[in-house]
């Protein structure tokens, strides 16, 4: 479990290096936007990230709700809290790309609306687990992540509805990206899901010890033994 | 099924019978709701157009914040006493009471409307230019958006700390598309401005999704230990 840790952020790491030479380096300069539309390499993948992350925190909610198995819910908080700063990267890369391109920074486009709420449910989601320290919160949680995935298909149609200023997305449709542009895209797409992967990972195993060493305080200070420390808290304030 | 109804019923004229020997949440609601809506008047001075174009959003905004007062006490009455305790343990359907409770914050929330309505008419001059007659569905559907999910998450957060401002962080979010087909069905029927019709489904498909999500999940946000 440990050696495969290392061997991803290993990878992990090189992908990024090469990935980043790719996006600067390699990928010539786009005609119209220039230099700017660079973003694009880091922009995109983050916002697959993003999304990825939400999709394993839907489905480890369900996990949970079903199972009732701890590691489900340790993989859930994991992945919302990792999903919500990959989400906040993409809504403050969006706006340094769009300032010079379409000339304003914010506008109530389908995607961009998506991504917003999407973010302001995930932090209600955050701040429901903040508030909440009882044995209950897992499945008030897990409920609320089902309540935001219903509404996400909601808030995309009313948005769509409007018109939508969002750059369609260029691949599949003609092929008019460059094959350099694509393979830097690539590679930064694998990098950054890799990444989040990793950072998803790391947090999991810090939210799977934090709980066993509430365990252990708990048997501790069940077991009323001498030696435990009486200054030790039995349980994290926060979760 | 019958007893599902009956069950509800009961609680439902339990809870208007509270209400009516009190009535602290109406009260606090229509107050509240007058105050936002002064206050917006103060705000912004607009003409008869522009007062059409705004007046969905000022009028749903306020009956937002005001339904809120309301669902923060539907549950807290029930916490005193263990009444909810006593709930858990009987053998009546979760769901009879999510209902009643439900229903009752949405028959408050429609006497709350009937009164600001027109006073809020009056305040900003208002004279509708389109079909004023699906204002009605409009505000029946999106009353139900507001109070069925308001309901939920109320109970949601009723083992939170400082469970008051746990509803609206929960409840707004999720609420936006709801919101969004109010104040924009509300603004193209009064400024004649084409056809409400997508929002109105809008509101019907949300009001449905969400009312079998409680219904789905409700028994396992009373049942969680």
């Amino acid at each position: 479990m440990k050696r495969a840790f290392t061997i991803l952020s290993v990878l992990t790491a090189l992908l990024l290096v090469y990935a980043l030479y790719q996006a600067l380096v390699v990928a010539p300069t786009e005609r119209t936007m220039g230099e700017v539309q660079r973003i694009f390499y880091y922009h995109v993948p983050n916002a697959w990230t993003a999304f990825c992350l939400f999709l394993v925190n839907l489905l480890a909610s369900v996990a949970y709700l079903i199972t009732k198995k701890v590691k489900a819910d340790a993989l859930a908080v994991a992945s919302a809290e990792v999903g919500v700063i990959f989400c906040t990267i993409v809504l403050v890369t969006g706006p340094i790309w769009a300032r010079p391109v379409w000339g304003i920074w914010w506008t109530w486009d389908v995607r961009l609306t998506t991504t917003l709420v999407l973010w302001l449910i995930y932090v209600a989601y955050l701040v429901l687990r903040r508030f909440s320290d009882s044995a209950q919160t897992p499945v008030l949680a897990a409920v609320l992540a089902i309540f935001g995935a219903l509404d996400v298909p909601l808030v995309y149609f009313s948005i769509w509805f409007f018109r939508t200023q969002h750059p369609q997305p260029v691949m599949g449709k003609g092929g008019s990206l460059d094959p350099q542009m694509l393979h830097a895209f690539l590679i930064n797409l694998l990098a950054f899901s890799c990444f989040g992967a990793m950072v998803c990972w790391a947090r999991y195993r810090l939210e799977m010890l934090h709980r066993e060493v509430d365990e252990l305080h708990a048997l501790e200070s069940l077991a009323g033994s001498e030696s435990a420390k009486p200054s030790m808290p039995l349980q994290r304030s926060s979760r | 099924m019958n007893s599902l109804w009956d069950l509800t019923l009961a609680t439902l004229v339990k809870d208007i019978r509270l209400e009516w020997r009190s009535k602290d949440a109406l009260n606090a609601m229509i107050f509240f709701s007058l105050l936002v809506v002064v206050i917006f008047s103060f705000s912004f001075d607009p003409n008869a157009e522009e007062s059409r174009q705004i007046a969905g959003g000022l009028i749903w905004v306020a009956f937002l914040f005001a339904s809120v007062v309301a669902l923060n006490q539907t549950w807290a009455r029930e916490l005193r006493n263990q009444v909810l305790d006593a709930y858990r343990v009987s053998p009546a359907p979760p769901n009879s009471l999510f209902l009643a409770k439900a229903l009752g914050n949405f028959l408050f929330v429609l006497i709350l409307e009937a009164v600001m309505t027109p006073l809020f008419i009056v305040f900003y001059n208002l004279r509708a230019l389109g079909p004023t007659w699906q204002l009605i569905p409009v505000g029946i559907l999106g009353t139900w958006a507001l109070v069925v999910n308001g309901t939920f998450f109320a109970a949601l957060s009723l083992r939170t700390r400082s469970r008051e401002i746990m509803l609206p962080l929960l409840l707004f979010p999720i609420s936006i598309p709801a919101v969004q087909g109010m104040v924009e069905a509300t603004r193209i029927i009064l400024a004649a401005d084409g056809s409400a019709r997508f929002w109105i489904v809008l509101l019907i498909t949300y009001d449905v999704v969400f009312t079998t999500a409680c219904l789905g999940l409700f028994g396992t946000i009373l049942q969680a230990e």
